[in-house]
């Protein structure tokens, strides 16, 4: 008989002289090892409960960051590409997506909310400490600037230049890239200013590669719609592919503990599908299309999975955001030993 | 208004703070029930955690004041006077009402706001529930209630407080475990009651105010045993907007590079696909 076996047998006999004594056992119970005894301790935090909590958005919300990407570069496209005089058709129909991109950014935001009917207190105040506050002051300069570029061409293509138009114009296009600029990148601004470590951990990159993404499905979008021959898409579309490549190796390469929710699980799945999507995977099928004979289908090819890529990038990092909020250990800075 | 209804005699202007004494905390959860009733705040529902007598977990938003039971090794002094018999400590854990708070820079229409007494107070008819402030606490304090709609959190009583009145939990605080005063007074209180302990020889008796942390301070100070991860306390609670202007500065350098990629492509490929690819 080992020494363990008879230190327990001796324990039983304890407990059995006990009762035949008392009538009842008094003795403090021993807690095995390993136990799931529920503890508070300095190792264990409060019974192990996280501290944080999730994020309480609808699954609108990355669709929002989604289309609201797009929707600002879109505006940024269809109006550098007309103040600079290249190709007309392909601006305006950029012009005319981000209106509708506005108005769908505008329709998500309010049907996440949890008292849509209070949209408009988003416009009481003007907080530049809240990205909320700004981005919801961007979305409405901007949904206003699509409307008077998108008024413009109407009015010039029924009653041609008028001094009413190219005011119209001008004051539109200007806002269009004023407001497109921060409308597609500020989401990044957004989510990376929160206690959810995940994120505020990349509050510095997100910005950056929520950008390029929103850049790279407009360049998609416009392909997509019908201009997969643009050569100026085509450029937008591998630059913007480059640098989401270069961010998905800057992500790999951090080992930083807090970011292990990008990285593994479902959550870590999304993010790389993501950045494969964006990254690499257009990379070629853009180069491929400049010397293949059916380069339509592979732009198309290239500019589906840019679109999916872009998508899936705003789930897979809101999804790692909620996984994040449920570690306990990050917030009480306790030390993970294997996560 | 008799007198025995006891004025606090703090006028509004006077910043006021709640200091939670764990060594006096008895457990009893009549904090809970006080705010529950004073603020009309619904049921938390009939669960069984087997966290101790913890059944209600965290703060949220029909819990406003919330008994944490801490459990723990057994380890003589801590909670028991047995060796044998496992550590068990209380503290009513609550809002932090933070100096500087991650709720009220985020909130973005306004519903939140710092009230005439220093705490930091949800405006429901303001409140559109984007539940911005949800992931902005660092304390996991605000939630938002998915039935309402809005986000909730501890008030602070300030309506009882206008009226001269302390808040609900500290009145019905049986062993005054919550104290409730002028943030001075509170603080001032606080390192009288630590000298106390001291003397008592309860040595791991420690404060826990975040001054040093970009949060700047609590309105909420507590007194706890051993270290704050036990009872969910964040050592270096940090307001998220720490780094935000890194975050626009990253978000201004991508943007210029956004438009001149765009400039670049459209002037570089501008005569090479004229018509657009219709």
């Amino acid at each position: 008989m080992s020494e363990g076996t008879q230190l327990r047998e001796a324990r039983l006999d304890e407990i059995r002289r006990e009762a035949e004594l008392t009538g009842r056992v008094d003795l403090t119970g021993v807690r095995p090892a390993g136990s799931p005894m529920p503890m508070a301790s300095p190792q264990t935090g409060y019974y192990e409960q996280p501290l944080l909590k999730e994020p309480q958005w609808t699954p609108l919300i990355p669709l929002y960051f989604f289309v609201g990407g797009a929707t600002g570069a879109l505006g940024v496209i269809g109006s550098l590409a007309d103040l600079l005089g290249a190709e007309e058709a392909l601006a305006l129909k950029a012009r005319w997506m981000a209106l509708a991109g506005a108005g769908i950014s505008a329709s998500l935001l309010i049907v996440d909310l949890g008292r849509p009917s209070r949209f408009l207190n988003m416009l009481r105040v003007f907080k530049p400490q809240s990205p909320m506050s700004v981005g919801s002051w961007v979305l409405s300069g901007f949904g206003a600037s699509a409307a008077l570029s998108s008024m413009a061409d109407f009015v010039e293509a029924q009653m041609g230049d008028s001094g009413f138009a190219s005011a119209l114009r001008i004051l539109g296009r200007t806002g269009s890239v004023i407001f497109g600029m921060p409308l597609h990148n500020y989401t990044g601004v957004l989510i990376g200013s929160t206690v959810i470590p995940v994120w505020n951990n990349r509050i510095r990159s997100l910005p950056r590669e929520f950008g390029m993404s929103g850049l790279q499905s407009a360049a998609c979008l416009l392909e997509v719609s019908g201009h997969s021959e643009s050569s100026a898409l085509n450029a937008i579309g591998l630059i913007s592919a480059g640098f989401e490549s270069w961010e998905g190796i800057d992500l790999l390469r951090n080992s930083d503990r807090a970011l292990l929710p990008a990285k593994r699980g479902f959550s870590g799945l999304l993010v790389h599908l993501a950045g494969a999507l964006s990254g690499p995977v257009p990379i070629a099928l853009r180069i491929a299309s400049l010397f293949a004979k059916d380069k339509k289908r592979l732009r198309r090819l290239a500019a589906i999975s840019g679109i999916v890529g872009s998508l899936l990038l705003r789930y897979g990092w809101v999804h790692a955001g909620t996984l994040s909020a449920r570690d306990w250990r990050l917030p009480l800075q306790i030390d993970a030993g294997k996560s | 208004m008799t007198a025995n209804m006891g004025h606090t005699g703090i006028q509004p202007g006077e910043v006021t703070a709640f200091l939670t004494d764990s060594t006096l905390c008895i457990g009893c959860k009549a904090c809970e029930v006080a705010c529950k009733e004073w603020n009309g705040i619904e049921a938390d529902g009939m669960d069984f955690t087997g966290f101790s007598y913890d059944n209600t977990t965290a703060l949220g938003h029909s819990t406003w004041r919330h008994v944490k039971f801490v459990e723990g090794t057994p380890e003589p002094g801590i909670g028991g006077n047995d060796a044998e018999l496992m550590s068990w400590a209380f503290s009513s854990d609550v809002c932090k009402h933070c100096e500087v708070a991650g709720c009220l820079e985020a909130c973005p229409t306004g519903s939140l706001v710092r009230t005439e007494f220093g705490g930091v107070y949800l405006q429901p008819d303001i409140c559109n529930g984007c539940a911005y402030c949800v992931v902005a606490c660092p304390f996991g304090v605000v939630q938002k209630n998915e039935d309402d709609g809005r986000a909730f959190k501890c008030t602070f009583c300030t309506d009882r407080q206008k009226a001269g009145l302390e808040p609900a939990c500290a009145k019905a605080c049986p062993t005054e475990s919550i104290k409730f005063g002028r943030l001075e007074d509170i603080r001032e209180e606080t390192s009288k009651r630590m000298e106390v302990l001291r003397e008592r020889g309860m040595a791991d008796a420690q404060v826990y105010d975040p001054t040093e942390t970009s949060v700047k301070g609590i309105h909420s100070i507590f007194i706890l045993r051993g270290e704050p991860a036990t009872y969910n306390l964040p050592a270096k609670p940090e307001v998220p907007t720490l780094y935000m202007k890194d975050a626009w500065r990253s978000a201004a350098i991508e943007a210029a590079a956004m438009v001149a990629s765009v400039a670049a492509a459209f002037l570089f490929w501008k005569n090479s696909a004229q018509d657009g690819g219709r």
